[in-house]
């Protein structure tokens, strides 16, 4: 069926990820020349990485390691055979001119990743991971920076050879938020595995996305581009978001979309076209006949499973369970492994009672204010100590939550022990009932015009009388007063 | 080489006479093929693309023969990258057959073969991916080996077609060969292909009864077409001197053996146009600097490489294209399937097979250069055994008319090199070979 289009016609967007992930292992895939970021260039080459003429690749056991890995913690499976396959094009900072991957039988099949979204829960499926090498770095020496006009091109061949996994989404994502969601998930996913540090602004992560658009009620997919180089999880948004909107202007003006490669450029916020699917490389995509197939043992695979950590949808649902915080907190501990850390020593100290102001007043008081003076958390002035004290008290009523904010505030600046500087700063919390029944009767004294109205008040009226009657006893006291002490003396002094 | 072999020498004599143990081929000269790397010594693969490159490490073989304490004097001729069967396609030099300096000594480890027959060394090591040890080892009138695939370690082999490729010995008799293949053999964890197991030394089963052998030769590889009669008379020769020695003679069939050759001629030039896709410009060997990388890689690759080499280059990255894998690529890997199946059948009833080695003796240089498939149909007898990664040898049985050596070839299931040696050492026995070359050191 297709779809007459005209100018109030609906569109949705179809997209798929093919997302890069370069694995951490301490050496190269089919060598054992150190996997190392950031070394002088062409130190970590030896002859199979340069692919000098006799040499022969070995493959990295830890790299199926890596990659059962990523099948446990997304759901693949991983079926007893995969092959890899020799990638045939010519380009000068692929040592071998042709790339080692994997092509029809790839070591993950099938798994899925649920992601949030604005509607809830969504399942983004996923088609298949491999295992395959990564290409040297071509740097274009000249004006432009880029290839094209460029004087001339110096390779480094220290990242050829490295181990990447590809991993493939089925085109199951409909937004650049869901994008964004999915790409967040997956680097939480990998880094809570340890198989990468999925930095996308490192390289270390790469995000290729496939976008095609139809109106809505339509079967039959659009035609599709693919993006490439976005290398922050905001700029594939945009880039998405971009690439949606001129499909969509296309379709709508009658023009057709081309099936095509296209760049993104953060600073114009565009794409262009960087080929077109005629002009793309016939790979001639062959067994590679130096490597026999890859067989995981069944001590592998078991090793690999009973060794697996704690995936961050399962940590989210233990602390929404444990500690009784929010979704939304957990997620932000979740994705923020040093903060979780922080938070976690904490409870260890205070007990799970503790555990959820430990938890808001880590996320709003303390990383909120490291965020602002750009300090990481554990090299701030506070520790998990102090955390778990103030929140002690605060649980004891010996310290209010504004008193406590106070000083946490204090406590992030400058450190100290918790018990001197609440002596210090006077943040002793009053909860003795006799002291605190005088302040209120006082209060209602002196306010007496405004108690008279209370008999004939609404319930919305009476909140306001309370909240009024409230902040002048907390005045009073200084602030040190327990305000659920003296709600309920309040409360009752009025009547009903 | 010359230094590095003085010193080898120097060391056998101070190690013999400081008493200590020599390694199994102490006091014997090697020569190695020029498609294996030797550390510090030029390895041209007969390439104008690799004329002046020096590599920095050993092939594994060229260690093991170090580490025998053997005396690696030079590295030989060869068809430019161990294409083509007769050693012309060498971009240097031309090589002779010792029997007659008319014709070729065959290839593509004609200079392997030639300098063993010629008496320069006591081995050389030549690469079969076709035949290119056995073809001229029976040109020659030596022994050549082709070891079944993943024996012996390919790394610092200048990969042809990495699925068929393999080291093996040339020796003037089974013994010397036996001996050098015992030193070859065995597991390199450098070589993902190479066979993890420990092997019997060959050189225990020379000489043993063969009673009751069984011998099967292969009716699809007695001709008659281009077949030159003596060499099938020796063929025939052969199986009853084997039969009057006790073992039982038959006849044996494999059917997809028809469609080797087509097969082999995917899957060879396949696999050479991705492997010697590195040849580039960009690291090492010839560059012919142009205005971009593609354009020197293209001027490189023009300058750099003869054109049996293009040729196959050609052959190969069309059999693997889009829309063509299917009929040729996979469908050759069928062929090899069936072959497997075929051979296995036969080794149900035979022990060993016979054939002719080459289907004529040394023909004359230039004499097939202009027609490659005439070329290509000398290997014919050969490639089977690369196809189905088994393991066979040529024996030299005779001469014909004009005095040119005849080789008999012995097949053996992979792994079977034990009951191959048995069967050519009775072979080498009775046959008595003794032509001597026109040239070498006799």
């Amino acid at each position: 069926m297709t779809i007459t289009i005209s100018k109030d016609t609906q569109f949705e967007a179809v997209i798929g990820l093919e997302v890069h992930v370069e694995l951490s292992t301490a050496t190269k895939l089919f060598c054992g020349c150190a996997n190392d970021f950031g070394s002088d260039p062409n130190t970590n080459v030896c002859p199979v990485c340069m692919a000098l003429p006799g040499s022969l690749p070995v493959l990295n056991e830890r790299v199926v390691e890596f990659a059962l890995r990523i099948g446990e913690a997304l759901d693949f499976d991983v079926p007893t055979q995969s092959v890899f396959h020799r990638k045939n094009y010519f380009y000068p900072d692929m040592p071998k001119n042709f790339q080692t991957s994997q092509y029809d039988q790839p070591i993950c099949m099938d798994g899925k990743l649920e992601i949030q979204t604005s509607e809830g829960t969504k399942v983004i499926r996923i088609e298949r991971a491999h295992m395959e090498e990564d290409t040297g770095k071509s740097t274009h020496v000249g004006s432009s920076g880029r290839l094209h006009g460029a004087d001339y091109s110096l390779v480094d061949y220290n990242r050829a050879g490295v181990p990447l996994m590809e991993i493939v989404s089925r085109p199951d994502i409909s937004s650049s938020q869901e994008a964004r969601a999915y790409v967040s998930e997956l680097r939480a996913v990998l880094k809570s595995i340890d198989v990468s540090d999925v930095k996308m602004e490192e390289g270390s992560m790469r995000v290729d996305a496939n976008v095609s658009v139809r109106p809505v009620g339509q079967e039959q997919l659009g035609i599709r581009a693919e993006i490439k180089n976005m290398n922050s999880l905001r700029s594939l948004g945009r880039a998405v978001d971009f690439e949606i909107a001129r499909q969509i202007a296309l379709v709508k003006s009658g023009e057709p979309v081309i099936q095509e490669t296209r760049h993104w450029d953060e600073n114009a916020g565009k794409t262009s076209s960087m080929r077109s699917k005629e002009e793309a490389n016939d790979y001639r995509y062959f067994p590679e006949p130096d490597l026999v197939p890859v067989v995981p043992t069944d001590d592998m695979r078991e090793m690999v499973h009973s060794s697996m950590p704690e995936l961050p949808a399962q940590k989210r649902t233990r602390l929404v369970d444990d500690w009784n915080i929010s979704d939304s907190d957990a997620r932000t501990l979740v994705s923020n492994p040093e903060l979780y850390e922080f938070v976690q020593v904490a409870v260890s100290i205070g007990g799970t009672d503790i555990a959820k102001d430990a938890t808001s007043f880590a996320i709003i008081e303390v990383a909120g204010e490291l965020n602002e003076k750009g300090l990481a958390i554990d090299v701030a002035p506070i520790t998990s100590e102090n955390l778990a004290q103030v929140c002690t008290l605060v649980a004891n009523a010996e310290l209010s939550r504004n008193q406590a904010k106070t000083l946490l505030g204090y406590l992030v600046d400058r450190g100290g022990v918790v018990s001197s500087l609440v002596q210090e700063l006077g943040l002793k919390q009053v909860s003795d009932t006799g002291a605190l029944e005088a302040i209120v009767d006082e209060v209602l004294a002196q306010y007496s015009d405004d108690v008279a109205q209370w008999a004939d008040a609404d319930e919305g009226k009476r909140k306001k009388l309370q909240g009024f009657f409230m902040g002048k006893c907390m005045a009073q006291s200084k602030g040190q007063g327990n305000p659920q002490i003296f709600n309920s003396l309040i409360e009752s002094k009025l009547g009903n | 080489m010359e230094s590095q072999a003085l010193e080898q020498a120097k060391e056998i004599d101070r190690k013999k006479s400081a008493g200590e143990t020599l390694g199994a081929l102490a006091g014997t000269t090697v020569a190695i093929k020029d498609n294996m790397a030797t550390i510090g010594v030029k390895t041209t693969c007969a390439s104008k693309m690799l004329e002046n490159w020096i590599p920095v490490y050993d092939a594994t073989v060229v260690k093991k023969l170090k580490e025998a304490d053997a005396i690696i004097v030079g590295k030989t001729n060869l068809d430019e990258f161990a294409m083509g069967s007769s050693t012309e396609n060498s971009a240097f030099k031309t090589t002779k057959n010792p029997h007659d300096t008319s014709k070729v000594p065959g290839g593509s480890s004609g200079g392997s073969a030639a300098t063993v027959a010629a008496g320069a060394v006591t081995f050389s090591l030549g690469s079969d991916t076709g035949g290119s040890i056995r073809q001229p080892a029976s040109l020659c009138g030596i022994v050549g080996v082709k070891p079944t695939y993943g024996r012996v370690s390919r790394y610092g082999l200048v990969a042809f077609g990495s699925s068929l490729d393999q080291i093996g010995p040339f020796a003037r008799n089974v013994s010397d060969a036996a001996t050098l293949l015992d030193v070859l053999s065995g597991y390199d964890p450098m070589d993902s292909t190479s066979i993890n197991k420990e092997y019997k030394p060959l050189t225990d089963v020379l000489g043993s009864d063969i009673k009751g052998l069984r011998v099967g030769i292969i009716d699809e590889l007695k001709g008659p077409q281009g077949f030159q009669r003596e060499v099938l008379d020796a063929v025939d020769e052969t199986a009853k001197l084997l039969e009057k020695n006790g073992a039982t003679v038959g006849n044996v069939s494999i059917p997809a053996s028809a469609y080797g050759l087509s097969a082999y001629y995917i899957i060879a030039p396949a696999e050479a146009s991705s492997n010697l896709a590195r040849f580039d410009g960009m690291r090492y060997g010839l560059r012919v600097e142009e205005q971009s990388a593609a354009l020197t890689n293209e001027a490189t690759r023009q300058a750099g490489f003869g054109m049996e080499v293009k040729r196959r280059i050609m052959l190969g990255t069309y059999a693997l294209s889009a829309g063509y894998y299917d009929a040729f690529y996979a469908q050759a890997q069928k062929v090899r399937t069936l072959m497997i199946n075929d051979f296995k059948q036969a080794y149900e009833n035979f022990d060993v097979l016979l054939s002719p080695t080459s289907p004529t003796t040394a023909f004359g240089i230039g004499e097939k250069t202009q027609d490659p498939y005439q070329m290509y149909l000398a290997d014919v007898c050969t490639l089977p055994t690369n196809i189905v990664g088994a393991t066979s040898m040529s024996v030299p049985v005779g001469v014909d008319d004009n005095g040119l050596p005849i080789g008999v070839q012995v097949f053996a299931p992979p792994l079977g090199e034990e009951v191959m040696f048995q069967v050519a050492s009775a072979i080498e026995e009775q046959a008595n070979y003794n032509a001597v070359p026109v040239v070498g050191a006799f």
